[in-house]
């Protein structure tokens, strides 16, 4: 459509080049392209070689087959760290869902200063997680955790909590702060969510005589399936891949017990030098990455699907 | 775009699934609704002002003993602040971080502008496979691209400079941005660009002068968006950054401010309301564009 109007009076071989859809389009992919390809794409296919490789920090490295894979599979840590990972990722995700949803049922009812409200929940989100999560070491230290002290006050306790020293109290504690970190995205955008859903079906609903759980179950819920497929999506990505919290919180301790698989690779590939042993790890993720994000492009189908195919 | 969509949501709400609430009694909303939110409310807000609390403590209260009470300060002072700006590298990271994340956020509009607009507008052959292919990368997380980067930047001899993050931050910019700003491209009526061509306008101009002014909510919603997630980005700065004074705030506070097994807890809670209160200050002037590339990015 936006060819039509070719102008008459320059018809050389460069307008028509200009005018071309594909070249143009081309030409303007470049930038995005370019940094995508180098940075992305490039460091993704590279990491998956050099899992196969024996490489070290500054050395090339020889290709060895599945050597890293096969002692990897022979190595308790590693495998601790996968039952890390699955642990995190499986409690913090239904924690965060659960209160997130709840959070996002609460913030649609109507009450006053909802605009400023909606804005402070947010904040977890925004903070730097590094940061928020120094502030949560101290609300954990070992002789001064203002939580120990609180609870003590209380009588619920008389020792101080061992927060990050002891291996169970330190995957709970930091489960806690991923929870607490995710709490706010997760019930933004299902709040969004809830807001897209007209409220003359909660009263033709009300009107059958369908009670408040009722209206929760068979109107809410399947009007917000769609957008709660791919919000849990993204929210279990990223927990699964998580790095930051971490290490800003335990690097991995006491003696392992909370590595996940991305800080054991960073632990073996950079401090360790183990640049090949930490690309196994970091491509033994894949998988699993690439089923979640089987489960997104289905889940956004099915929301298509559900609207009548007219998403675009 | 925005505009529209922040006014919709006042105006719905007030008729909303609370459209019902007048059945329910005062009392039992408050049991049903404010205390929730109330508890909500504190466990989401409470780290920040344990955070605040703290950076203005002396120390002698920091660890004093089990009977006071922790939760006020008796006597507020700035000597954290004091040594965290004048004895630590804390202002070269903080510069550091600010340089970094406005040019990757910068260098991560420009890109997404070209082919957001080009997706969305130019429809050139194959245009929603690419836009798919963005999509993903979106979904590929730093934390499996690490190891691999850090050889490519040793590789190009960008390792321990600004560039090394300046560079590689698009690569998780580029994709959310251009998927939103799509969005808002898609929105624009094409009746406008028709008649800039009529008018001779080439593709450029009509980018610049008729699409992108029309766009301006959608780009300070990437652009916010971008400059706070280059901010909190920690593991990219770990790894391809070593000295000191080269550092991001989230990094330096973490790695210089801990010495050892010594947690001078006033200086890095100090570091961390520091190091916070430029997103937090930033976000609280945009809440609403935030709100709506957060919750745009997902609808999409």
């Amino acid at each position: 459509m936006a060819s039509i109007p070719a102008i008459p009076y320059q018809s050389s071989w460069r307008s028509r080049l200009v005018e071309n859809k594909n070249f143009l389009g081309a030409v303007f992919m470049i930038p995005a392209a370019g940094i995508l390809l180098v940075f992305l794409a490039w460091p993704l296919l590279r990491g998956i070689w050099l899992g196969f490789t024996n490489a070290t920090l500054g050395r090339e490295g020889r290709f060895i087959g599945l050597g890293n894979f096969i002692s990897l599979a022979q190595d308790s840590v590693f495998w601790l760290s996968v039952f890390n990972t699955f642990f995190y990722t499986v409690i913090a995700s239904v924690a965060k869902f659960a209160l997130g949803l709840w959070l996002a049922l609460l913030l649609n009812h109507n009450m006053p200063f909802k605009a400023q409200i909606r804005a402070f929940i947010l904040l977890p989100y925004i903070v730097p997680t590094v940061l928020s999560a120094l502030a949560w070491l101290w609300m954990y230290d070992a002789q001064f955790s203002v939580i120990s002290w609180l609870l003590t006050q209380l009588g619920l306790i008389d020792r101080y909590i061992d927060f990050l020293g002891d291996a169970w109290n330190a995957r709970l504690s930091l489960i806690v702060a991923n929870v607490w970190r995710g709490i706010p995205f997760i019930a933004i955008t299902l709040l969004a969510g809830l807001q897209t859903i007209s409220p003359s079906l909660y009263e033709a609903a009300a009107l059958d005589g369908a009670t408040a759980s009722q209206r929760f179950w068979h109107v809410t819920m399947p009007l917000l399936m769609p957008i709660i497929a791919i919000v849990m999506t993204f929210s279990v990505l990223f927990t699964f891949t998580d790095f930051q919290l971490i290490y800003s919180m335990t690097k991995g301790g006491p003696v392992n017990a909370t590595h996940l698989m991305a800080t054991l690779s960073f632990q073996r590939a950079i401090p360790g030098g183990q640049m090949g042993e930490g690309a196994a790890i970091s491509t033994a993720m894949i998988p699993f990455l690439l089923a979640a994000v089987l489960f997104t492009y289905f889940g956004m189908h099915r929301r298509k699907w559900q609207q009548g195919a007219r998403d675009d | 775009m925005t505009d529209a969509s922040n006014s919709a949501i006042p105006t719905r709400a007030t008729g909303d699934s609370t459209g019902m609430d007048f059945l329910t009694s005062l009392p039992r909303r408050v049991v049903t609704v404010y205390i929730p939110l109330a508890i909500f409310i504190f466990v989401l807000l409470f780290p920040f002002y344990w955070m605040t609390i703290s950076a203005f403590k002396p120390n002698a209260e920091m660890s004093s003993n089990r009977n006071a009470n922790p939760f006020w300060i008796v006597s507020p002072t700035l000597e954290n602040i004091n040594h965290l700006l004048f004895n630590t590298d804390f202002p070269a990271w903080f510069w550091n971080t600010m340089l970094i994340s406005t040019a990757a956020t910068f260098v991560s509009l420009f890109a997404s502008v070209l082919a957001a607009y080009a997706i969305a507008r130019i429809r050139f052959k194959g245009a929603d496979q690419v836009g798919g292919i963005i999509f993903l990368a979106y979904l590929v997380p730093p934390s499996i691209l690490f190891i691999p980067l850090a050889s490519i930047v040793y590789e190009l001899e960008l390792y321990d400079t600004s560039w090394a993050l300046i560079l590689t931050y698009p690569t998780f910019l580029i994709p959310f941005c251009t998927w939103l700003l799509i969005g808002y491209f898609k929105a624009i009526p094409y009746e406008l660009e028709e008649c800039a061509v009529v008018d001779g306008a080439s593709r450029l101009q009509i980018l610049v002068k008729i699409v992108l002014p029309l766009a301006v909510p959608g780009l300070i919603s990437a652009g916010i968006f971008a400059f706070t997630l280059s901010w909190n980005e920690f593991i990219y700065a770990l790894t391809f950054i070593s000295s000191n004074e080269e550092k991001t705030i989230p990094v330096g506070v973490l790695t210089a401010l801990i010495e050892g097994d010594v947690y001078n807890w006033g200086a890095l809670m100090a570091g961390a309301l520091l190091g916070s209160l430029p997103v937090a200050i930033v976000y609280s002037f945009f809440v609403d564009y935030y709100v709506s590339s957060l919750t745009g990015a997902v609808k999409e």
